[in-house]
């Protein structure tokens, strides 16, 4: 007989801790309704092949989705925004799902018909987190189909963004075609130059090696005219600005070996290099593939509007009519629900308010607001129901303008990357030695070895391994990174990373956990009434602190109190079980306000006498305070935050008395911090925030680092994305990413080895095809070897090599 | 010896084709989702289901 272990304390279907083991089906226990609502729904259509291919494959499914919430895709007018194609019988349409992670998000997603049979077929796109549905129109509808989906805990995310930009991204494949017919031609080249390289006559007869010849033009015009146009492209598009960037002494390079072959092999003196040519061309290709390899299910530029809704209820005569956002007017009466977000500016009329505007300002405590007060946009609604009178358009928010700022419109001005500066002198240095061996051999009357001398030069000294050595590099750092979740938009934030002397961390949702606080006890015990108590009265009270401790005390079922009353922002009292409660702030409590800095101690009173205090702390994310004194060392590092200062004191014990920690900044008082410093100090900065009041700092800084907890979340314009689970690893990606810049110096130098030797041939004018063909591949494939095995070695000695 | 001629055409025309399944290969969209294909033959189809393409 086997016995079957049954672990109560982890959800069977999302895998998040249980804090208690009432909800439960069978033998399996779930942290909340919601996922025990999902399993139901799939173990009812055999779907639990779901749980067998993986452990715990669910999201978590605590936040209820309102029954109504999808009414807006009954619209006409937003249903073809939505929609790839109908004719009245099939829709067909594409949805992005942030939630799949996992091969059973995939099975399940596929075997969608079996939840709602109005599905015909449904096909995922696992890397770009999409799936391409096709549906029935007689049998269920666009609202129904995404309600489905939300019911088994996959909703899609629709934005107005998308609305916007018609969401065909097709992805780039003219790359992949150049490689190919680059590989294809320089593999075919090479073995028709066989002939040229058995130079011992009567092997092979010369006619033939005529013929092979001409076929080898004919394969190298693809090679030229379309795999390398980008080369070209690239370095005419520098020369007009006036800019020697690394392409356009390797367009030169490819262009002056391409005229040479082509002026030997028609004048029967020689063979030409054009193996080589389509070698190198080749190689640079591959690189380039491997380092602008795009991560296609991350947007680094989402900006506010992909986090609205796409429509909310408009109240016309005492009905709710879902609208898009972008048709309501000022005067309309609209309705918002819990956790959602506002979207215009707004007064606001009917419901309890209360706002949480984290996001736009970084404050935790929610504001409460009366009816007649004004609502900004970008706030969200914590408490019930709300009705509200808008009065400005969502284009007119304040929100829209702190978009809309001058920071997003200019454009950066990005320093010149390493590579380019060391390219330029490399040119130079070749183009000198051409001259000077040209010259060499103008002044002996050579000149045939003259021209063959430039030439040559010209083609060996390439600096193609240049190129080479930074696009594997990068494009190695880069995966290393990503399967460290940390994504970069563009490999020239890694050489940025490896400049910085400055690290401003933003506070709330950074450093910080977006949710958990810490809430701990000291004073005289209290027992489990007492506490059930406590618990009872704190219901009532909206304060978040309240909130923190009910669920921190984590009672099961409370009792109603009925003889309470509140005093907003200081505490709440009241009678139970012929006992007198009191909770609240000190002042609350004692009086007066005490005299340190003690904003989230709740004190407790049974009768008069205080029993003793709950602290709640903001919870720190783990190993940041190793993380700190390791980044203490090497750079400055400052905390700046929209919060209040409660915790000033807790900060300024890891960083010191001396670091800059400044509270109560607006996203503009960030924005001028970092501006103060990089032109006042002249600092490089790194800023690490997460929400929109650290946009403007993120964009001006030298490299902005969004954290996120998931990589569905907003990410303003910034350079890279860092997963919440990652945050303590940062110092050890900031060691990588200067190791970066040491390997491509290492292996460029290496590949001088080969230039030198090759220049050694080609000054004295006797350069063979045979010498360029092998030494051409040697290089380039030393060049890949060392980048691969240095940036694996430096990876593994910062502890990133994760498999 | 210049029957290496023929050898060479025919060797190309036959490599020429390879190249051409590549290019179809990837304007087909095969490279766009290296994930999925991987993992979706090791799927069991259930008797009442109908395989989707």
């Amino acid at each position: 007989m086997s016995v079957e272990i049954i672990d109560k304390s982890k959800c069977y279907h999302c895998g998040e801790n249980c804090t208690s083991d009432s909800i439960h089906l069978e033998n399996k226990y779930f942290c909340c309704d919601g996922c025990k609502l999902v399993y139901e729904i799939l173990s009812e259509n055999n779907l639990c092949t779901y749980y067998d291919l993986n452990n715990n494959p669910g999201v978590v499914q605590k936040i209820k989705i309102r029954e109504d919430k999808f009414a807006f895709l009954d619209d006409e007018g937003i249903q073809q925004k939505l929609v790839q194609f109908t004719d009245g019988k099939q829709t067909h349409l594409t949805l992005y799902l942030p939630q799949m992670h996992c091969s059973s998000c995939l099975w399940l997603l596929e075997n969608l018909h079996r939840v709602n049979q109005g599905v015909i077929s449904s096909k995922v796109n696992f890397v770009k987190k999409e799936v391409y549905l096709v549906f029935d129109t007689a049998k269920t509808s666009l609202r129904k189909v995404v309600e489905t989906l939300t019911a088994i805990g996959y909703e899609p995310h629709i934005s107005l963004q998308e609305l916007d930009s018609k969401n065909i991204r097709k992805t780039d494949k003219t790359r992949l075609y150049k490689v190919g017919i680059a590989g294809f031609c320089f593999a075919n080249i090479m073995m028709m130059s066989f002939p040229e390289y058995l130079v011992a006559d009567g092997v092979v007869e010369a006619n033939i090696r005529e013929v092979l010849k001409y076929f080898i033009v004919a394969f190298s015009l693809p090679v030229i005219f379309f795999s390398a146009t980008e080369f070209f492209e690239i370095a005419w598009k520098g020369l007009k600005h006036k800019f020697l960037n690394i392409d356009a002494p390797i367009a030169l390079a490819i262009a002056i070996t391409f005229g040479r072959s082509l002026y030997e092999i028609f004048s029967h003196t020689g063979a030409g290099y054009l193996d080589s040519m389509s070698g190198i061309v080749f190689f640079m290709l591959v690189g380039r593939i491997l380092q602008d390899k795009t991560y296609q299910s991350i947007s680094f530029d989402r900006d506010y509007k992909s986090f609205f809704p796409i429509a909310v209820n408009v109240v016309v005569d005492g009905k709710s009519i879902p609208t898009q956002i972008d048709k309501i007017k000022s005067g309309d009466i609209i309705q918002i629900y819990n956790n959602e977000l506002i979207p215009v500016d707004c007064i606001l009329s009917k419901g309890k308010a209360e706002i949480d505007y984290s996001f736009v300002s970084g404050e935790s405590l929610p504001v409460l607001k009366e009816p007649g007060e004004i609502i900004y946009a970008g706030g969200k609604q914590m408490a019930g129901a709300l009705e509200l009178l808008v009065v400005k358009e969502v284009s007119q928010s304040y929100l829209t303008n702190l978009w809309n700022r001058d920071v997003f419109k200019t454009k950066e001005e990005i320093p010149d990357s390493f590579i380019h500066v060391l390219s330029k002198y490399f040119t130079f240095l070749v183009l000198g030695i051409a001259a000077i061996a040209a010259t060499y051999w103008y002044m002996q009357g050579e000149n045939r070895l003259m021209w063959n001398t430039i030439t040559t030069v010209l083609i060996v000294a390439c600096p193609c391994a240049l190129l080479l050595s930074s696009t594997f590099t990068n494009g190695n750092i880069l995966r290393i990174l990503s399967k460290n979740k940390f994504y970069l938009r563009h490999p020239d934030v890694i050489e940025h990373i490896s400049n910085i002397n400055q690290l401003v961390f933003d506070k709330t949702g950074t450093i910080t956990q977006q949710s958990n606080v810490k809430v701990s006890y000291t004073g005289k015990t209290l027992n489990d009434s007492e506490q059930l108590n406590i618990a009872s009265l704190l219901a009532q009270s909206p304060h978040p602190l309240s909130k923190a401790i009910v669920e921190f005390l984590a009672k099961k079922e409370l009792i109603t109190v009925e003889n309470f009353k509140g005093t907003e922002g200081k505490g709440i009292e009241g009678w139970i079980e012929d006992k007198y409660y009191k909770v609240g702030s000190h002042e609350f409590i004692y009086g007066k306000s005490s005299q340190q800095q003690r904003n989230s101690v709740v004190y407790i009173m049974i009768d008069n006498d205080v029993k003793g205090e709950y602290k709640i702390v903001n919870n720190y994310r783990f190993g940041f305070n190793r993380l700190m004194q390791t980044l203490k060392d090497k750079f400055t590092v400052s905390v700046i935050s929209g919060d209040n200062d409660a915790e000033l004191s807790k900060l300024q014990a890891i960083l010191g008395k001396d670091a800059d920690i400044l509270f109560h900044q607006k996203p503009d008082d960030k924005l001028s911090y970092v501006q103060h410093l990089q032109q006042v100090k002249k600092k490089n900065v790194m800023m690490i925030g997460d929400g929109l009041n650290d946009a403007g700092a993120l964009k001006q800084s030298n490299v902005g680092i969004a954290i996120t907890e998931n990589s569905n979340n907003f990410s303003p314009a910034c350079d890279g994305i860092l997963d919440a689970t990652q945050f303590s690893n940062l110092d050890k990606f900031i060691e990588f990413a200067k190791s970066g810049k040491q390997i491509i110096l290492l292996s460029f130098v290496l590949s001088i080895l080969y230039n030198v030797i090759g220049l050694y041939f080609a000054v004295q004018g006797t350069l063979s095809p045979l010498i360029a063909a092998i030494l051409m591949p040697c290089s380039s494939i030393s060049i890949v070897l060392v980048t691969y095995g240095m940036s694996e070695l430096a990876a593994l000695k910062n502890g990133l090599n994760k498999t | 010896m210049s029957v290496i001629i023929v050898m060479l055409v025919g060797s190309l025309i036959i490599a020429g084709g390879f190249l051409i399944a590549f290019l179809w290969s990837v304007k087909d969209g095969q490279y766009d989702d290296e994930y999925s294909p991987a993992h979706r033959i090791l799927f069991d189809d259930t008797i009442k289901d109908k395989p989707i393409k």
